[in-house]
């Protein structure tokens, strides 16, 4: 599996060709989201099925369309970038010699507060999944920083690329049909409930199988963007607005933090979900399911106005040209 | 009895299915051109895919596995096909149509 | 020694093969792929660090003792969706690079600038 990893990896350093580099990032992400299973990371690989096989490329390649695929340059001092390169890892692989082996059970990360997240989480939280009680319960506060960096990001993208002005519908459909996907509507059409269905699941059994927010909100907004993609930009966005989207991808971020500050005021430390409820587990409980929430909000709409802006910009372009 | 007959058929079905994967393989690396490689992947992938799956389920029993791998199996036959038929299509649009004369394409 | 250290090896060989691109690579949106590869060689190294033999995927279970550790997956988790959100900023600002200079090769932006 490594191995496959290192071959395309190193593939996507040899060609020249951008189109052939960014297919060979998507499959290295999927590549990545299996080993990922192999090593019990379940909800990782969730995470980087969606990401790295799926969004990662699709933006790429909407960059590439406004880019163009040539590179041109030839490298620059590649023999000395290659000897600091190999220094660098000669470096690390010294490095690893002290490092416990692989998949020992004594090794030193296992042996602090993982103990404890993996012995108590089950009774202090009450729900099985650890990977849900330590992203929402006790690293909660890290967690909220990361939905904003995600809201903040997007918003940056926006402030870059979104020119105010929507697609207009007449030219966005009439592209949908210069390439007759006839087959492709049908089967979407079929399959793209059912893909939302599953977010929505992933989302709300977050807390016993694998699954949560941040996988729920980029499989929910994958399946927009499949639908975008084959039915016209236009429609989409008569469908899921733009401006429902910013307000979406604030709200998430919002009921995030107002779950926090409802824990202080009826007397807890910030994002202390014990006491939302008289019973101490089943606040936490109503807790971390409001917080995936917020969550999954805010990753979905942000990830389909980040790929909206994209859009738009692509559109844009091409009427200019 | 019926056991041993279902691990026999569940091995026979495994068995089958690598073989076609294997041999999807090779003609992807051997045809010539761009239809007919996807002919090779794309054709014993679904049924190779299937087979594997049949395989599974006839292992995992009765149960909620089996109702899942039934699902990835339909999911696999929905969309496994639509993919080919996207690169296909989309190989036509870009200019690799079906002529006899043209070797190498990619 | 092989067997055991392998993992480790095998993200330097990713890790590495990132960096070179991001070096050596005019490029921008190359660049980003390189990036792109280091990034992922990181989760992959804290996922290798994570992993305890024998042990299962750590979702509670009845009668199983030994699970994986859990909190390399919540970080890389939170990870990976900040990494394609800061990567969808990256490449918005090439695609503002590129429709202010009209070039994204690093080169070329250079004389741009110098020539200004």
């Amino acid at each position: 599996m490594l191995l496959l990893l290192a071959i395309t990896a190193l593939a996507i350093a040899w060609l020249r060709d951008l189109f052939a580099a960014v297919m060979l990032a998507g499959i290295y992400g999927l590549l990545s989201a299996s080993f990922f299973v192999s090593v019990d990371a379940v909800d990782v690989a969730f995470t980087e099925a969606a990401v790295g096989a799926g969004i990662f490329p699709l933006l790429m390649l909407a960059a590439l369309a406004l880019v163009g695929r040539n590179e041109q340059t030839a490298y620059r001092r590649p023999l000395i970038s290659l000897l600091l390169v190999s220094i660098t890892g000669a470096a690390l692989v010294l490095g690893t010699l002290d490092m416990p082996a692989f998949g020992s059970a004594d090794a030193p990360p296992h042996n602090h507060v993982a103990v404890r997240y993996i012995e108590e989480s089950p009774k202090e939280i009450g729900i099985p999944n650890m990977v849900t009680s330590v992203l929402a319960d006790y690293r909660s506060f890290d967690t909220l920083g990361e939905v904003v960096v995600v809201f903040t990001a997007a918003m940056g993208v926006l402030g870059l690329l979104f020119t105010g002005r929507a697609a207009s519908p007449g030219s966005a459909t009439e592209r949908a049909n210069m390439y007759d996907h006839r087959v492709l509507r049908v089967v979407s059409k079929m399959l793209i409930p059912l893909i939302l269905l599953f977010a929505l699941y992933v989302q709300f059994h977050g807390e016993y199988g694998p699954g949560g927010g941040f996988q729920a909100g980029v499989i929910f907004a994958a399946g927009i963007i499949l639908y975008a993609m084959l039915f016209g930009f236009g429609n989409a966005q008569r469908v899921v607005r733009p401006a429902l989207l910013q307000i979406l991808a604030a709200c998430g971020v919002l009921i995030y933090g107002s779950v926090g500050v409802v824990c202080l005021l009826s007397g807890g430390n910030f994002l202390d979900y014990s006491q939302l409820l008289p019973d101490p587990l089943v606040g936490r409980h109503v807790g971390i399911l409001v917080i995936e929430l917020g969550v999954g909000i805010t990753v979905a709409s942000a990830m389909i106005l980040i790929f909206y802006a994209f859009a738009s910009a692509t559109v844009n372009s091409e009427e200019v040209a | 009895m019926i056991a041993l007959l279902l691990e026999g058929v569940s091995v026979l079905c495994l068995g089958t299915g690598i073989f076609l994967l294997v041999s999807g393989g090779v003609g992807l690396l051997r045809f010539p051109e761009v239809f007919s490689r996807m002919h090779a992947a794309g054709v014993t992938e679904t049924l190779a895919a299937s087979l594997i799956l049949l395989g599974l389920m006839l292992l995992a029993g009765w149960g909620i596995v089996m109702f899942k791998l039934l699902l990835i199996l339909l999911f696999i036959l929905i969309t496994s096909p639509t993919a080919s038929h996207a690169l296909a299509k989309s190989a036509v649009h870009g200019g690799l149509g079906v002529d006899p004369d043209r070797n190498e394409t990619s | 020694m092989l067997p055991e250290l392998y993992n480790y090896w095998v993200v330097i060989l990713l890790m590495m093969t990132g960096f070179y691109i991001v070096i050596v690579q005019g490029n921008l949106i190359k660049k980003l792929i390189g990036l792109n590869l280091f990034q992922t060689s990181v989760f992959i190294f804290y996922i290798s660090l994570g992993k305890v033999s024998g042990g299962s995927a750590p979702i509670f279970a009845e009668g199983v003792s030994s699970y994986s550790n859990p909190l390399p997956h919540v970080l890389i988790l939170t990870a990976i969706v900040v990494g394609i959100a800061t990567t969808a900023l990256a490449l918005a600002l090439v695609i503002r690079i590129r429709n202010a200079y009209g070039t994204v090769e690093e080169e070329e932006l250079q004389q741009r600038d110098l020539e200004c």
